[in-house]
């Protein structure tokens, strides 16, 4: 227990470095970028441009800029966005990221739901259509990308059949196509995954005995093999976690949802200096999480591990 | 067996979802019933303030939610009282006198009143807003110099209240097209006492356009606003001529894909769509063409020659790769968006002037052209990039024209695409051989496209410049009479062609997909439709 | 991949048996071998295919515009009437060379990293791995912009981008499993014997890893070759005419109602690559299997 708690503390701990480096890069990394948050088609009078950059503190030098926001940053406050002139990156995040979140679970849950059974029964029934089916179909579904299975999805599904929504996020069942949309390609990373570890796993010495002892295959699969099997898929998860429930740009486009995926590119793309960096101060902080409850599975998982781990 | 009752459990759910939302009225449908129209509006709002925002979704959305002084009408654009229900000149053409209803009022119930005009023209004139816009108010005496802070004092800008309901604006020049400008967002009055409830009148980024801060005095009222999903806005029952608007609810749509529009709309969530797949026009004309909408639009899609990069000074080489280009041929197969060929800049009919000037496709002449120049069948010119913003339509064009060039001129072009600020900054600061463009028209009048190729004109990417060209420009906005004032708009125009800085392909259509249920949706050069006459017949 | 493998460790000798074996066994595993040559089968068709085929990949034929199968094309047109099958194979040279350099590169440093983050274990991996963090959070969109600024257009630059971000989850993985193997008695065997880090790594770790290693590899390659199109719409990757597979599927999927053969055929090709290398890693899986290690008797 002491040490989980040690271990909790000195990931924190170690978080910061990791938030204070990847804003630094990113801050000075963007500034190189052509074009700044108020270039646009009709240009802005030299003028206007020059008040408007002195509204933003962008006329300071560099440096103090990166001062500014680090101080403004470690209370908390990240500042007002470029683009979305009445909102500050605070309340983008506030709006955005409970979506995101819903998405991704439910999007995460079909993946899991699907990408591990359909593993495992390949890995069980290696070689037999049980294995051959479910692994086609887990490399077309890495061949599709989301935006040709979300909109195929809705063709299908919504135009054709008028079973769903062609788009938006009101009801529940507005949830249906994206989180299939977007776990597909996850779903089919786990089952290849896990379908690759358990074939590893299976003939080992102690899988082996379990069976002689007469183990049912139920509990040779959940209680010995999957244990094992599963290191490689949770290493995948960890980031994998991250990304999914802070939204994907191109689901979130096929199915007009308002989450954060959106964000994170056309923050870069409309040169949002201060909504890009606190989504990365955000995702940052969420990968770091994630990355940790990965290393405490893995320990728990493996308790061999443990040795290893800071 | 585990795998048996893994299937039967997402059997289940599958059932439980295709029951729980079996076909059921669609949002079109009862929009009908109850008078919501639903709108598909491009992308997401950058902001709501009229003083600040640049886009097309934004007005899109203030057209409902604020009035300026004069309106204009649906089907030709000609300028209909506003909050000013009446006006007058003055004999020079320099004074506009507008005597607002005595019954226009704010959201909150308080009076409009010619005072709350002059904050929102102080407002938008404060040089520390740093509006994008504020130079469509230049043509105000003294608005410039206030703008530039050159004078402090708001006095000195020719606007002034006779009394509260009495307005006098004293212009720089009898500007022919002033009153079409007013329809301008840039011209659109705040609610001072909301403005000064958050912050300066200067002062920038407010909150005062979020749902429940807002107070316009236009038919509707700012109801919701969810980020990246959708702008509600409900009728206003402080709106003077409320007895006429018919539509309940609007609900704007951020949805920033077109193929995502196209899509909601045969679901029956859209009324309408703000713009078509072209890939999906040839099905609609085919299939359904009373959904389908392409209407002149007040816009110029065109190629940008840098005029100081050889051998692009050489205005044989300019013409030369104009004349090679056949835009028929590339509105016909390539675009395929029913888009006119450009063989000028303006947009033809634009408030009724349509330029003499022609670049015409003449591969012949184009040849001898570059011939002249010193590259007979295209020998020994050099690799120019044509720089665009990527974009499956514009990548089309890009390689349609750099064949065509091939083909009639033997020279190679190399593409260039870039994601857009990069590539707007390129064009800004001249780091191009050629470049994609587009330019839209902020008012109906001849001026909007012509006065930006004036030496030193902060949108002339292409670098050009010519004397006669820049007092030909000078001169038409000095001209009073209609007649006179086009004369110097098609020399000018001639000037531009014969120079060729530009190479103009086609002219904008507005494209959108609109639902039979929707009335008093008219066509126009500016793809505006008040709200005020659009209802639904279910 | 097996050339791969053998070279980062030239401290090793050459081997006993392990990796030749390995490539013997591999060369029995039928589905590996079908996969092996269609793989074969798909480079050549696109090395090859745009010299035999009557039409150059820019060429256009505006009149003609987006036809289906025909005669004449046999994969039909795009909606610049060029023969799509052309714009394939030529396409398909850009998508193979970045999918699996690409791939190679990040496969060298993710399991490089990864096997040295695992095996040193304690700070080492702590600092090691929170670079990893650290490096996943950069926006990649604005890293590939200023890449682009900074080195210019530049095809090599494609893959360094491409390399940057695709080698994190790998890293990840290897890291995971050999966290859990180096307290195993056979690598614990090894140090008390005292062979080298590089030795224990490369000869007893790695044998054991390989399983997840080939099974993401393979996976990347198509994430690879789709991400291509995402860099090529920043301008970094392929200019147009010039194509790839997954700008062809990127544009084929904007079009996928009117148009549906523009996507089906790049998605068919991306697909039969990705199948055909599924089977070689499979057929790589297999033979590198430690079990076989045991018979062989190189294991300690």
């Amino acid at each position: 227990m002491r040490s989980i708690l040690r271990f909790v503390i000195s990931r924190l701990l170690q978080a910061i470095p990791v938030l204070l480096a990847v804003v630094t890069l990113t801050f000075f990394l963007i500034r190189l970028a052509p074009g700044g948050p108020f270039t646009s088609e009709k240009s802005y009078s030299p003028e206007a441009l020059a008040r408007l950059n002195a509204h933003y503190g962008l006329d300071d030098p560099l440096l103090v800029q990166y001062a500014h926001y680090i101080g403004r940053a470690a209370r908390g406050d990240l500042g007002p966005s470029l683009k979305y002139t009445n909102r500050t990156v605070n309340a983008i995040i506030a709006d955005a990221f409970p979506v995101s979140l819903e998405l991704g679970m439910w999007a995460l849950l079909f993946a899991l739901a699907v990408g591990i059974p359909a593993g495992v029964i390949a890995a069980l029934r290696s070689h037999t259509a049980l294995d051959h089916v479910p692994m086609a179909l887990a490399m077309t579904g890495i061949c599709l990308p989301s935006f040709v299975l979300g909109p195929l999805l809705t063709l299908g599904l919504a135009l054709g059949l008028g079973w769903f929504n062609a788009a938006g996020w009101d009801t529940p069942s507005d949830r249906v196509l994206p989180a299939v949309t977007l776990g597909a390609a996850y779903a089919a990373y786990l089952a290849r995954l896990t379908r690759g570890s358990m074939l590893d796993v299976l003939p080992l010495d102690y899988i082996r005995t379990a069976r002689a002892k007469g183990a049912s295959p139920w509990r040779i699969v959940t209680r010995h093999a999957l244990r094992n099997a599963l290191l490689p898929v949770v290493s995948f998860l960890g980031p994998a976690a991250a990304g999914l429930i802070t939204g994907s740009f191109v689901v979130e486009t096929v199915f007009h949802i308002p989450g954060l995926g959106t964000m994170f590119v056309t923050g870069a793309f409309n040169r949002d200096y201060t909504l890009v960096l606190g989504l990365v101060v955000f995702y940052g902080a969420l990968v770091v999480l994630f990355n940790a409850i990965v290393d405490l599975l893995l320990a728990v998982l493996d308790p061999r591990t443990r040795k290893g781990l800071a | 067996m585990k795998n048996t009752s893994f299937a039967l459990l997402g059997f289940a759910l599958l059932a439980l979802t295709v029951t729980a939302c079996a076909r059921r009225e669609t949002p079109v449908q009862a929009g009908n019933r109850d008078q919501i129209l639903h709108i598909g509006n491009l992308s997401e709002p950058q902001d709501l303030d009229p003083h600040t925002i640049t886009g097309v979704q934004e007005h899109h959305v203030l057209f409902a939610l604020l009035e300026g002084l004069v309106t204009e009408d649906p089907k030709d654009l000609h300028p209909t009282p506003g909050v000013a229900e009446r006006w007058t000149v003055s004999d020079d053409g320099c004074v506009y006198t507008f005597f607002l209803r005595p019954d226009s009022r704010w959201s909150n119930g308080d009076p409009v009143t010619a005072a709350d005009f002059l904050f929102s023209f102080q407002r938008i004139l404060s040089p520390n807003l740093g509006a994008p816009y504020a130079y469509m108010l230049f043509v105000i005496k003294g608005a410039e110099a206030f703008n530039r802070g050159e004078a402090q004092d708001f006095a000195t800008v020719g606007a002034r209240a006779i009394d509260p309901h009495t307005l006098e604006i004293t212009l720089t020049a009898p500007v022919p097209y002033f009153l079409t400008t007013l329809n301008h967002h840039s011209w659109y009055p705040v609610h001072p006492p909301t403005i000064l409830k958050f912050g300066a009148i200067d002062q920038i980024g407010l909150p005062w356009t979020k749902a429940g801060n807002f107070v316009g005095n236009g038919p509707f009222t700012l109801q919701s606003w969810a980020p990246g999903d959708k702008i509600v806005v409900r009728k206003s029952s402080n709106y003077w001529d409320r007895a006429n608007i018919r539509l309940n609810e609007i609900h704007f749509y951020a949805i920033g894909d077109n193929n995502i529009e196209e899509r909601s709309f045969r679901a029956g969530q859209l009324h309408v769509t703000g713009t078509v797949p072209i890939d999906r026009i040839a099905y609609y004309q085919k299939e359904h063409p009373e959904l389908l909408r392409l209407d002149p639009y007040l816009g110029t899609y065109y190629y940008l020659l840098n005029t100081t990069r050889p051998p692009l000074n050489d205005v044989r080489v300019r013409r030369a790769l104009a004349m090679a280009v056949d835009r028929a041929r590339l509105v016909r197969y390539v675009t395929l968006g029913g888009e006119t060929p450009a063989f000028n800049f303006t947009t033809p009919d634009t408030a009724g002037y349509t330029s003499r000037a022609r670049l015409p496709f003449e591969p012949k002449t184009a040849q001898q052209l570059l011939a002249e120049a010193g590259f007979p069948g295209g020998q020994n010119f050099p690799k120019l990039e044509l720089l665009y913003n990527t974009s499956d339509a514009h990548g089309r064009i890009a390689q349609a024209i750099q064949q065509m060039w091939k083909e009639t001129l033997g020279i190679e072009v190399q593409l260039v695409n870039m994601e857009w600020k990069v590539y707007m900054a390129q064009t800004d600061q001249h780091k191009y051989d050629i470049a994609r463009a587009g330019w839209i028209g902020d008012y109906a009048d001849p001026n909007t496209f012509l006065d930006m190729w004036v030496t030193g004109g902060g949108n002339n990417r292409a670098v050009w410049s010519n004397p006669e060209y820049d007092r030909l420009i000078a001169e038409a906005a000095r001209t009073r009479d209609t007649t006179a004032r086009f004369e110097c708009f098609q020399r000018a125009e001639q000037l531009l062609m014969d120079e060729a800085p530009i190479l103009p392909l086609y002219f904008y259509k507005s494209k959108s997909l609109v639902a039979p249920s929707v009335r008093g949706w008219y066509p126009n050069l500016l793809d505006r439709h008040p709200y005020n006459r659009v209802y639904l017949e279910p | 991949m097996t050339e791969f493998m053998a070279e980062p460790n030239p401290a090793a000798p050459p081997s006993p048996g392990f990796w030749s074996s390995s490539w013997q066994r591999l060369r029995h595993h039928r589905l590996a071998m079908v996969g092996l040559l269609l793989l074969a089968f798909v480079s050549l068709a696109c090395i090859g295919g745009p010299w035999l085929s009557p039409y150059g990949y820019e060429e256009q034929q505006l009149e003609l515009g987006p036809t289906s199968t025909s005669a004449a094309h046999w994969l039909g047109t795009d909606v610049l009437g060029r023969d799509q099958l052309t714009r394939l194979l030529y396409g398909g040279r850009v998508s193979l060379l970045v999918g699996l350099c690409a791939t190679a590169v990040s496969l060298a440093i993710g399991l490089t990293y990864g096997l040295i983050a695992g095996y040193r274990g304690g700070r080492v991996d702590a600092v090691m791995m929170r670079v990893v963090d650290a490096l996943y959070a950069l926006p990649f969109s604005v890293l590939a912009i200023v890449l682009m600024v900074v080195f210019g257009r530049n095809f090599l630059l494609l893959f360094v981008a491409i390399g940057l971000v695709e080698w994190l989850t790998m890293a990840r993985i290897v890291r995971g499993q050999v966290l859990s193997l180096r307290e195993q008695a056979f690598v614990k065997a090894g140090r008390v014997l005292g062979y080298s880090p590089a030795r224990i790594m490369s000869r007893h770790i790695l044998p054991n890893i390989m399983g997840p290693v080939v099974v993401y590899t393979t996976l990347t390659v198509p994430q690879v070759i789709l991400l291509e199109s995402f860099l090529s719409f920043l301008g970094l990757g392929v200019q147009p005419p010039t194509s790839s597979w997954g700008l062809l599927i990127r544009n084929g999927a904007e079009v996928m109602e009117s148009y549906p053969w523009l996507l089906l055929w790049p998605g068919l090709a991306l697909s039969i690559t990705l199948f055909a290398l599924n089977f070689v890693g499979d057929g790589l899986r297999d033979a590198l299997d430690p079990r076989f290690i045991a018979r062989s008797g190189s294991k300690p």
